[in-house]
């Protein structure tokens, strides 16, 4: 259906896609939204690309997954995973992608090479593409994990939520040790978007 | 209040809501959060069983006694646990009995892509199918109501897709259940041909009138949205059908998968010009339909193989395909590894570097298999590591013996390597069997088992010693190494592989994910040093790259482990242990 709008966190596992989804999706279900949260888990932990999807819609949101050509939003949190990502954007769709590059077995191998310039060739697509340094901003704001929250302070901006419905979302999610870490982190990526 | 829940939590929830006291389950992907979630309700007994067949034979155990009683498991586990199932159908139960089993269409995380629904047929056995997580609480607490009613244990098919994705649920209090009275009734549980004969006969009839059932039972929906398109399904390929066609098309959703209504089909079948059966795997419910003379379209468009979407819906039926855009590169895969770290990696480089002919089995080891270390000549299923290496060393002789191993981990060893042991002893292949100890059932996500010292709950259990397991069943040559110390266990794998009788190696280091593992510093590398021999990228660390011409460590990821340094002959790799 139209109105189902649909977006997909794609990373390496163990970069913490899995929570940013579930603050994604306590977010638009505190909105009224029909919401549903597709995970992979399993492999997940062991450094193999990972994909969750977010859809939300006024009326039912029936499959919980995203197809080729689908996504309105594609969150990246490695320039790989962004790349093969692509196919799933919608026209007109938008990425944010982190710029960290995490080279995967048969780069390590020298099987393969990791492509270079990943961003531009995006960009000459026509493809509206928000690039940033997540982990950077992670550890300026005090732990290397915290690139998902930067992530979501990144989308926070694009999406037409206040900003405290989101707040309130990552202090349900997050541990609470890790709070004003996640806090900076996610403030950081809120200045990253004019 | 509604919450977003994942279909395997709303599995659950729907446990405790239907007054379950007892739960006894083996991990499997996809199926493992429904008995961690379980667990935290203080209401419901909630167990670790060491394999699926104990499981289901603790929760049968449990409804003779009168309470309501589950156990969950992924697809393959069903193949364990199918003896005591079959015989299950015949005795009924007391309290309610509900069996979970997770198909994985697309083997997300799978050796194979069963069709589960090929079980229930086989043991006769009622089987919902639900297609979110509001269905999975719901259909728990009629799967209760329908196993007290009808007098057998019921099957719940989960997939992928419905166990892990969270949607809207609507929770409600737990039902006061007691438990139902125990009566000692031979002819119903005693299990012997001449009982069986009549039960047989009861399972028959039971079957018939659950089959009547289907036809009025509003687990089976029919939602007319005109005439042209009619489409027959369940579960998750419900919803990809409904978001191609909306209200556009009329819908059969089954929630009942076993038995399948007749008469609802055919008229369900008159009502619209076209009809087509949207199932993923085996063509269960087109067989029926075609079997009962209805004419319907299936897997003459749709495959046997893989996951469908909704994409895979509006391909098929209506030709459409989305526009989209991709780069034009080539984009390596990446493939999940071995952790930095995993105390399982340096005994796959000795393997290699010995070209054993390894025997492999299920579990994070199974990456051993993927290059670079390419370590593994088989993996079939849980426990076959020891089994088939025997089976290959009696076909091989002495040649075979002394240049192969099993390798298995504890978790697995626990589940069903012990038989296959017994079984190398009884028989007197000189077989090496090596079984990584990491102290956790690592693949699944760290649940416990009986060599971990901790129950499910969190407690402190009885701890299984794997070194007296393997002395008491007869094996004389058990040693224990650690898997860090790359000397040590090339010794003990060259030294045992030419032993000439059975003989075990247990390498024993916990998993590099358990929260109370320390680490070393991360090591670095002396660039001077370093001359780009590349041995240190044998061992496939996810911490190691090359950065500017020079081997590289990632500070972040690594965990002084100190495997890499072991290669280096050239002291270029340095820190960690030396400097604590
Ligand atoms: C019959 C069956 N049940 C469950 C599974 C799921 N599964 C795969 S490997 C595994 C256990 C692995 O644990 P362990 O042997 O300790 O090895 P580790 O992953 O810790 O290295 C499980 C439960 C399966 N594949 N087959």
């Amino acid at each position: 259906m139209s109105n189902v709008f649909s977006i997909m966190l794609v990373g390496v596992g163990g970069q913490g896609t899995l929570l940013a989804s579930r603050i994604l999706g306590d977010v638009l279900l505190s909105q009224g939204y029909d919401v549903k949260v597709s995970e992979v888990h399993g492999m997940s932990q062991r450094g193999g690309s990972v994909v969750t999807y977010v859809k939300y819609s006024n009326g039912e949101v029936y499959s919980p997954v995203v197809t080729e050509g689908e996504a309105d939003i594609i969150i990246a949190f490695e320039q790989l995973e962004a790349a093969r990502s692509l196919p799933m954007l919608k026209k007109g769709g938008k990425l944010i992608t982190n710029t960290q590059k995490i080279s995967p077995m048969p780069v390590i191998t020298g099987a393969m090479n990791y492509p270079d310039d990943i961003i531009n060739q995006i960009k000459e697509l026509d493809v509206d593409i928000i690039a940033v340094d997540a982990l950077k901003l992670a550890i300026e704001a005090g732990s290397s994990k915290a690139v998902n929250v930067v992530l979501m302070g990144i989308l926070s901006k694009i999406m037409p939520f206040e900003e405290k419905i989101w707040q309130d979302a990552l202090l349900d999610n997050v541990p609470k040790k890790a709070i004003s870490i996640n806090e900076k982190a996610f403030i950081l990526g809120r200045e990253q978007y004019k | 209040m509604s919450k977003l829940f994942l279909g395997n939590e709303a599995v659950a929830r729907g446990l405790y809501e239907a007054g379950c006291r007892v739960v006894s389950s083996y991990p499997g992907t996809p199926s493992t959060e429904i008995t961690e979630f379980a667990a935290k309700y203080d209401e419901i007994y909630a167990e670790w069983a060491p394999n699926e067949k104990v499981a289901l034979e603790v929760a049968l155990g449990a409804g003779i006694k009168g309470a309501r009683s589950f156990s969950a498991m992924k697809h393959v586990g069903l193949n364990v646990a199918a003896d005591p199932l079959f015989t299950a159908s015949y005795t009924g139960v007391n309290g309610g009995v509900v069996i979970a089993v997770a198909d994985d269409p697309g083997m997300h995380s799978s050796q194979n892509e069963q069709d589960s629904r090929h079980y229930a047929i086989a043991a006769k056995l009622p089987m919902l199918e639900p297609a979110d997580s509001q269905e999975c609480k719901d259909y728990i607490k009629e799967a209760f109501e329908l196993s007290e009613e009808f007098d057998t244990p019921v099957l719940i098919r989960l997939s992928t897709r419905v166990s892990h994705s969270q949607s809207k649920v609507e929770i409600c209090d737990r039902q006061q259940i007691e438990l139902k009275e125990y009566v000692k009734n031979p002819q119903k549980y005693v299990m012997v041909p001449a009982n069986a004969r009549n039960r047989h006969v009861v399972v028959e009839e039971r079957q018939s009138r659950l089959a009547e059932l289907a036809e009025t039972s509003p687990l089976n929906k029919v939602e007319i949205g005109g005439d042209s398109i009619g489409i027959i399904t369940s579960g998750i390929s419900y919803q990809y059908a409904k978001e191609v066609f909306g209200d556009k098309a009329s819908y059969l959703k089954l929630g009942m998968v076993n038995p399948l209504p007749t008469k609802l089909i055919e008229d369900f079948a008159k009502k619209v010009d076209k009809l087509y059966v949207v199932e993923e795997l085996d063509d269960i419910i087109e067989t029926h339909c075609k079997k009962n003379g209805i004419n319907v379209l299936g897997k003459e468009i749709f495959s046997l193989i893989g996951e469908f979407s909704q994409a895979t819906i509006a391909e098929k039926i209506l030709g459409d395909k989305r526009e989209n855009v991709a780069l034009d590169v080539n984009i390596p895969v990446r493939p999940p590894v071995m952790c930095a770290g995993c105390p399982h990696r340096g005994l796959f480089y000795i393997l290699a570097k010995h070209k054993a002919y390894v025997s492999g089995d299920i579990g994070c080891y199974t990456l051993g298999a993927a290059p670079p270390l390419s370590a593994m000549d088989t993996t079939i299923c849980m426990g076959a590591s020891i089994s088939a290496q025997h089976g290959y060393n009696v076909a091989g002789g002495e040649d075979t013996e002394k240049k192969s191993v099993a390798v298995i981990g504890d978790s697995t060893f626990m589940h069903s390597g012990v038989t296959g042991l017994i079984n190398t002893v009884y028989n007197g292949s000189n077989s090496t069997i090596i079984i990584l100890d990491n102290s956790i059932t690592g693949m699944t996500g760290h649940q416990h088992n009986p060599t971990t010292g901790y129950n499910l709950k969190g407690d402190i259990a009885q701890t299984i010693s794997i070194e007296a397991v393997c002395k008491a069943v007869g094996v004389r040559r058990v040693r224990i190494v650690d898997p860090y110390d790359l000397k040590a266990t090339e010794e003990a794998v060259v030294e045992e592989m030419a032993a000439e009788e059975p003989s075990v190696i247990i390498t024993r280091r916990p998993c590099a994910l358990l929260k109370y593992v320390e680490y070393n510093p991360p090591l670095t590398v002396d660039r001077d040093k370093c001359i780009t021999c590349r041995a240190c990228f044998r061992i496939g660390c996810p911490s190691i790259s090359m950065k500017d011409g020079k081997a590289s460590i990632d500070a972040t990821s690594c965990t002084g482990c100190g495997v890499c340094s072991q290669l280096c002959r050239f002291d270029a790799i340095v820190g960690g242990k030396e400097n604590v």
